[in-house]
């Protein structure tokens, strides 16, 4: 079971605090939606009235095109994942799983056969009738996902569940979900504030700041070509150069740097810029490169940090311009106090407000 | 200088725990006697003061009672306990502070008060003296016992668990008959058993709020009254025996479910 999701002007003030302010949203039925930010942002907020355990101070929440704002949790056509799993401690794993179908007044032999698939669902064939404190915690995760898809909710709500998870297992398990999200169909509205995981799991990505939507689209999109300065710093490490925008002709669009004159071909999303305008032009340091064509950028290590993946280099840049950070591969040999020259291809220039 | 200390040491505790367990030995010790007074030198051992306090129809009918208003007391003070701590831990009343500090303040008052006040009260609004009032008067006692245990182990995390109760479609008598009253059953299972404890050796309300039908405590009094005899004794051991069992069974379940 599946269904949109339609947020309307929601405010939520506690006291004197405006937790959201004004939000609008919305999401298509079957769509994997991760609310993004940092603590505080709002997102759980925002969960939490999607789930009915919050009444939003003004605006509306639809849910399959029908108006739930008022409606408690219980008929709610929702189901949550909490954070900390609650699970009934006193009740095994299949009771667990079945008590939403047992609220329904489902008989106990359909029900617990019910149980049983969803456990199997999950990957958790025969762990009916442990109890939860004998599990894992990725595998109270699973039971968790299970209780709250056994009623088949038109929306899952998922409020930072693989937080508490170690690494290997959180990638192990964003997987997972993403299968089994596709597998049921189900809205799935995840909250999170790590961005590596809202990229690894999310159809849409809802970039949450300060009680607002900052941006909103696929992960590409948010990534490579976010709309706002704290999207561009909160998704990743950025670089932010001064920039001012030169003139505009065939197709191009000049802007003067610190670093030099750029050219940058006009895509959709620089329409509306005008010559003259103030910018900040964002280079991503894994698009820092010894070996691109485009801007050459000169400059002398500062210092260099081995991080597995890559190397992270700090760069003054000779003409002038702040210090750059470059993610160089992992051979590179570069030593503080050596000068290089890296380029970067003006295609993935990401162009932001001044400040 | 050590072995001095340690031995000092252990000579006080042996003392404390002499003071303090030394009449209940007594007690228990002359219950056996062999003899019409239960005092040293010790002659026995013999049951037959036991024989005695089971043949003895007031001794037993009191037992009884005891037992039924211990019970039943203990049900209604848990009930009451439960319910008013997961009200105050959960609901954010006007106030909640001060009713928490209202409910607990019986513990704080003698029980001797109480049961002046109650059998005031009761002899104001018409009622007479039974075990149903002595009953009253125990729930009045043991309920601040409950509401604190409860409270005390009412934590933050179950908040959330209640929550995807209700998520899942449960009405809020079942989130309480089915996730929280289980939840904190070592807790309403301790007050119970403490309860139990105390309404079953109480002796001061029992005697001010009964008059035809007695609790074992004031039975045992009146027998007192006649003078001492091993049958005392044994009645009064059997009372012992029954509230070692509940504080135990308290114990047991309390701090199982801790460690």
């Amino acid at each position: 079971m599946t269904a949109p999701v339609e947020l309307v002007a929601v405010t939520r003030d506690f006291g004197a605090t405006r937790a959201l302010d004004g939000v609008s949203l919305g999401l298509s039925a079957g769509e994997f939606a991760v609310l993004l930010g940092p603590s505080g942002c709002g997102k759980t907020t925002l969960l939490g009235i999607l789930g009915g355990f919050l009444a939003p101070s003004a605006g509306h929440v639809l849910i399959g095109g029908q108006d739930v704002t008022a409606l408690p949790p219980a008929r709610r056509p929702t189901t949550t994942v909490f954070q900390d799993y609650a699970l009934f401690p006193h009740m095994s794993v299949a009771q667990n799983v079945a008590f939403g179908l047992r609220m329904r007044g489902m008989r106990r032999p359909a029900r617990m056969a019910r149980a049983d698939e969803m456990l199997a669902l999950v990957g958790l064939e025969g762990a009916g009738t442990r109890r939860p404190h004998e599990l894992s915690g990725g595998q109270r995760q699973r039971v968790a996902l299970a209780r709250a898809l056994a009623v088949e909710p038109d929306v899952l709500l998922l409020d930072e569940p693989l937080g508490a998870l170690d690494l290997k297992l959180r990638r192990q398990m964003q997987d997972e979900l993403k299968s089994i999200q596709r597998r049921v169909g189900t809205t799935f509205v995840h909250v999170t504030h790590d961005q590596e995981e809202a990229m690894a799991i999310a159809d849409r990505i809802v970039v949450m700041n300060g009680g607002r939507i900052e941006d909103e689209g696929t992960p590409q999109r948010v990534y490579l070509r976010p709309r706002s300065r704290f999207t561009a710093a909160f998704m990743g490490e950025i670089n932010l150069v001064p920039a001012r925008v030169g003139g505009a002709g065939d197709g191009h669009l000049l802007l003067e740097t610190a670093l030099g004159p750029v050219r940058l071909a006009l895509r959709g999303d620089l329409s509306a810029v005008q010559p003259g305008a103030r910018l900040a032009l964002g280079i991503r340091p894994e698009h820092l490169r010894p070996d691109e064509a485009g801007l050459r950028i000169p400059g002398t290590v500062i210092e260099t940090i081995f991080s597995g993946t890559h190397q992270r280099v700090r760069l003054q840049p000779s003409p002038a311009g702040p210090p750059l950070v470059a993610h160089l591969p992992q051979g590179a040999r570069v030593a503080p106090g050596e000068a290089i020259t890296l380029a970067f291809d003006p295609a993935a220039a990401i162009l932001l407000p001044e400040a | 200088m050590t072995a001095v200390l340690r031995l000092a040491s252990w000579g006080y505790a042996l003392a404390l725990y002499g003071f303090i367990f030394l009449p209940v030995v007594v007690l228990v010790l002359f219950s056996f006697q062999d003899g019409r007074l239960p005092i040293p030198p010790f002659e026995g051992p013999t049951l037959r003061w036991y024989a005695a306090v089971w043949q003895d129809r007031s001794l037993t009918a009191a037992l009884g009672n005891s037992l039924v208003v211990a019970l039943a007391s203990s049900a209604v003070s848990c009930a009451l306990g439960f319910l008013a701590a997961w009200g105050l831990a959960r609901g954010r009343l006007a106030g909640g502070r001060a009713m928490q500090g209202l409910i607990t303040a019986p513990l704080t008052v003698s029980y001797l008060l109480i049961g002046l006040g109650l059998m005031i009260s009761f002899n104001l609004t018409g009622i007479s003296p039974s075990l149903l009032t002595v009953g009253i008067g125990h729930a009045v006692i043991n309920t601040p016992l409950c509401f604190a245990i409860c409270f005390a182990s009412m934590g933050d995390h179950q908040v959330n668990i209640e929550r995807a109760a209700r998520d899942l479609g449960a009405r809020e008598w079942q989130v309480l008959w089915l996730v929280t009253a289980p939840m904190l059953l070592p807790a309403l299972a301790a007050g119970f058993a403490l309860s139990v404890t105390f309404s079953w050796d109480e002796f001061i309300i029992a005697f001010l709020l009964s008059r035809f039908d007695v609790t074992l405590p004031v039975e045992i009094w009146s027998l007192l009254r006649s003078g001492l005899n091993p049958k005392t004794n044994a009645a009064g051991s059997v009372v012992f025996l029954v509230s070692v069992a509940m504080v135990l069974a308290a114990e047991f379940t309390l701090l199982r479910r801790r460690r």
